[in-house]
């Protein structure tokens, strides 16, 4: 039966088992629109900006493991799109952007919303597709999964003419896809992975760094096990929190910039590391020629372009993690005889101590709310179940360090881009797919202005969200640096003529609360759990001079941290 | 790669976006008309070549990939140059193409027009040995090259 483009989207869309579409209506995907309308298999959560479209879908891939999918029209609207789409692309989130274009007579002629959307997203994409004839459409959008999904996942966006969805052809949902040009690997070189066997059951200083590759790989359950095994110290990245249990005695707590000073004198001091699916941020290495200079390095990831990239690396292995942690841990069981007990026993011995400074203390007070103090109390009423969004700045930083992740898929921040306004749109997205989960979206007074209209999208589709404020009137992470590089000359982090969130949430049809006293943090944020159905605005009004510590800063090495 | 739209973007703006240098770039359809292939040439140290390598080959247009400098290979490049000759200037400059293997390719009462092929060296040696003041106007192709031997870039 012939069907026209617009209806061919949205079956497509269906049969690849897509039940959520985050957009926003205009007109070079009205046709889309009008066949979302006459079905009901696959719902479309309306957002208030473009930007909130392609973060709630991001969100909804990090939480779920699946891919995200967000719709938006021609022009601005995919212009607004490209903030999240980008976002996406730097943390390798899989997610696929179907954006309307003007028709295919039209472009190329300045024709009104008409940008050329393949251009400015191309260095922003794993890939992007211009569709230029109806027949094309099914497949090319079965390419724009495949791609996202597999090897390295990442956003593909499909650029659709607004004549393609009017257009028939037959539709026939492509089940399979096979592209000469992309061929990812998933099994890493047995050889090689025999070698980092060999070198890890040598190590005396053994380190595991892990990324956020382990959690979009699935590698979670078998990198606990294999650490376990082998008793060595881990740390993880930003991105990787939550592959390995938070509360685990060999954990190590976040490495980098704002990470535990055990983490990263381990990293400084390892003869061995073992990094696996993470990339070598220079947020993680600091001075990188400084960098683990004492370690051989094995390196694990699915990306080749990523291995030896910023450090050079002694063992490559190209592969997804979790058939390469499999092959490790088969290997690993088979050999006889483990790690150097004593020489490990040493190592923890000297990590102890490394320890005993106790790098995230901070001093509590009675009159002022500090504002790790919420996060460490956000952690304990939700029991570390909960699922948090961060947006960009020192919430993120201390939301990494105080609250626990035991479980992969429960920590979403914008890692690679540092997107402000990440937060909120990533919440919904979040909630969507877990619709009876907690999420709290842990965030600032400045980020959280920067997508605040989803507020409304919250109300339509009765998204109980929690929103955690940590509310210093100040952009705290540019203050931050100010006062440590700039003499204190704070320039323009100061937030004045902050509205009341109180009114502004109730003004949106939510609860808002304003906590001021360090005594009602608790009780506040049990409160606001127990409204199951309600989005709950707490705004928190933190201490304006808290600063992120431990602190490495800008070209210094590891084992040169700021403690306090 | 795949003859795309859009590929050849992928590429230039892949060297742009990370900042490498494109010091020339050839590309054309191949013998399979959904293919075209591409020549380009980079310098770099051996770290960020295998950067660039990694980078290209993760396009998706990208279909295969060869670093001809791995091995022995051949290097073209084409020069159309035009150069003013008259009365016993044109003598000399025809002497000179004889030399280069050049040949002339157009002609009229003021000037020659000649097409060179051969490494890249050769067409600077060329241009170097006129006489400055006699060039009009130049254009290079810019290198295209092949394996040498029974290697070959086959998908």
């Amino acid at each position: 039966m012939e069907l026209t483009g617009a209806e061919i989207l949205v079956r497509f869309l269906k049969d690849e088992g897509v039940r959520h579409v985050f957009g926003y209506p205009g007109g070079a995907v009205l046709h889309i629109y009008d066949a979302l309308y006459k079905q009901d298999k696959v719902e479309h959560i309306l957002v208030r900006h473009e930007q909130g479209a392609t973060h709630a879908a991001d969100g909804y891939a990090r939480a779920t493991g699946k891919p995200g999918v967000a719709l938006v029209t021609s022009g601005p609207g995919a212009t607004n799109a490209v903030t999240g789409i980008a976002t996406a692309y730097m943390d390798s989130v899989p997610m696929v952007v179907i954006t309307g274009q003007v028709p295919t007579n039209l472009i190329g002629n300045d024709a009104f919303q008409e940008v050329d959307s393949v251009g400015i997203t191309r260095p922003c994409v794993k890939h992007n597709f211009l569709v230029k004839r109806v027949e094309d459409l099914a497949i090319t959008l079965k390419r724009a999964f495949y791609i996202a999904t597999t090897g390295r996942p990442g956003p593909v966006v499909v650029d659709v003419p607004k004549d393609i969805t009017a257009a028939k052809t037959d539709y026939v949902f492509p089940r399979k896809v096979e592209m000469r040009s992309y061929k990812p690997v998933t099994k890493g070189h047995i050889g090689q992975i025999k070698r980092a066997v060999k070198l890890m059951l040598s190590a005396e200083r053994p380190m595991i760094y892990t990324g956020g590759g382990v959690v979009l790989g699935g590698g979670s359950q078998l990198l606990t096990e294999m650490t376990r095994l082998l008793g060595f110290p881990i740390t993880n990245t930003l991105m990787g929190l939550g592959a390995y249990p938070g509360t685990d005695k060999q954990f190590l707590g976040m490495l980098g910039m704002h990470g535990t000073y055990e983490a990263n004198m381990a990293m400084h001091h390892c003869d061995v590391l073992i990094a696996i699916g993470a990339r070598f941020d220079d947020r993680v290495t600091g001075n990188i020629e400084k960098f683990c200079s004492k370690a051989k390095i094995i390196h694990v990831d699915i990306d080749p372009s990523s291995i030896s990239k910023n450090v050079r690396v002694d063992i490559p292995i190209v592969g997804t993690v979790e058939q390469v942690l499999r092959d490790m841990l088969r290997i690993l069981k088979e050999k006889k005889g483990g790690p150097d007990k004593a020489a490990i026993k040493a190592w923890w011995k000297q990590i102890e101590e490394w320890r005993k400074t106790d790098c995230l203390k901070y001093e509590t007070s009675p009159e002022v709310i500090k504002p790790q103090f919420v996060l460490e109390n956000l952690y304990k009423v939700t029991r570390g179940n909960a699922y948090v969004t961060s947006d960009v700045g020192q919430h993120q930083m201390w939301a990494a360090q105080f609250y626990k992740f035991s479980k992969p898929y429960r920590w979403i921040n914008s890692g690679g881009l540092g997107t402000m306004g990440f937060g909120l749109p990533a919440a919904m997205g979040v909630q969507i797919a877990h619709p009876r989960s907690t999420v709290a979206c842990v965030t600032g007074e400045g980020s959280i202005q920067m997508c605040i209209q989803e507020l409304a999208t919250c109300l339509q589709y009765g998204l109980p969200i929690k929103i955690i404020t940590l509310n210093n009137r100040f952009l705290g992470m540019v203050r931050q640096w100010q006062e440590f590089f700039y003499e204190g000359r704070y320039a323009m982090s100061y937030m004045e003529s902050l509205p009341d969130f109180v009114k502004l949430a109730e003004s949106y049809g939510h609860v808002g609360m304003r906590i001021e006293d360090p005594a009602d943090v608790a009780p506040a944020l049990k409160e606001a759990m127990a409204m199951k159905k309600r989005l709950v605005f707490m705004d928190f009004v933190t201490d304006q001079t808290e600063n992120v510590y431990p602190m490495i800063p800008a070209g210094a090495g590891l084992n040169e941290m700021i403690l306090v | 790669m795949e003859n795309e739209a859009g590929a050849l973007s992928r590429v230039a703006g892949l060297f742009s976006a990370r900042g490498y240098n494109i010091e020339s770039l050839t590309v054309a359809p191949t013998e399979d008309a959904s293919m075209s292939r591409m020549t380009l040439v980079t310098r770099g140290s051996e770290e960020i070549i295998e950067q660039i390598t990694k980078q290209l080959n993760k396009l998706i247009d990208v279909i295969k990939l060869q670093d001809l400098t791995e091995g022995t290979h051949i290097e073209r490049e084409m020069l159309l140059i035009k150069v003013r000759a008259m009365n016993s200037g044109r003598e000399e400059v025809m002497r000179l193409t004889d030399i280069f293997r050049g040949s002339i390719i157009d002609v009229t009462e003021q000037s020659f027009t000649i097409e060179i092929t051969g490494a890249s060296e050769k067409l600077d040696a060329f241009i170097e040995a006129l006489d400055k003041e006699l060039i009009i106007e130049t254009v290079r192709s810019g290198v295209t090259g092949i394996a040498r031997g029974e290697k070959s870039l086959q998908v």
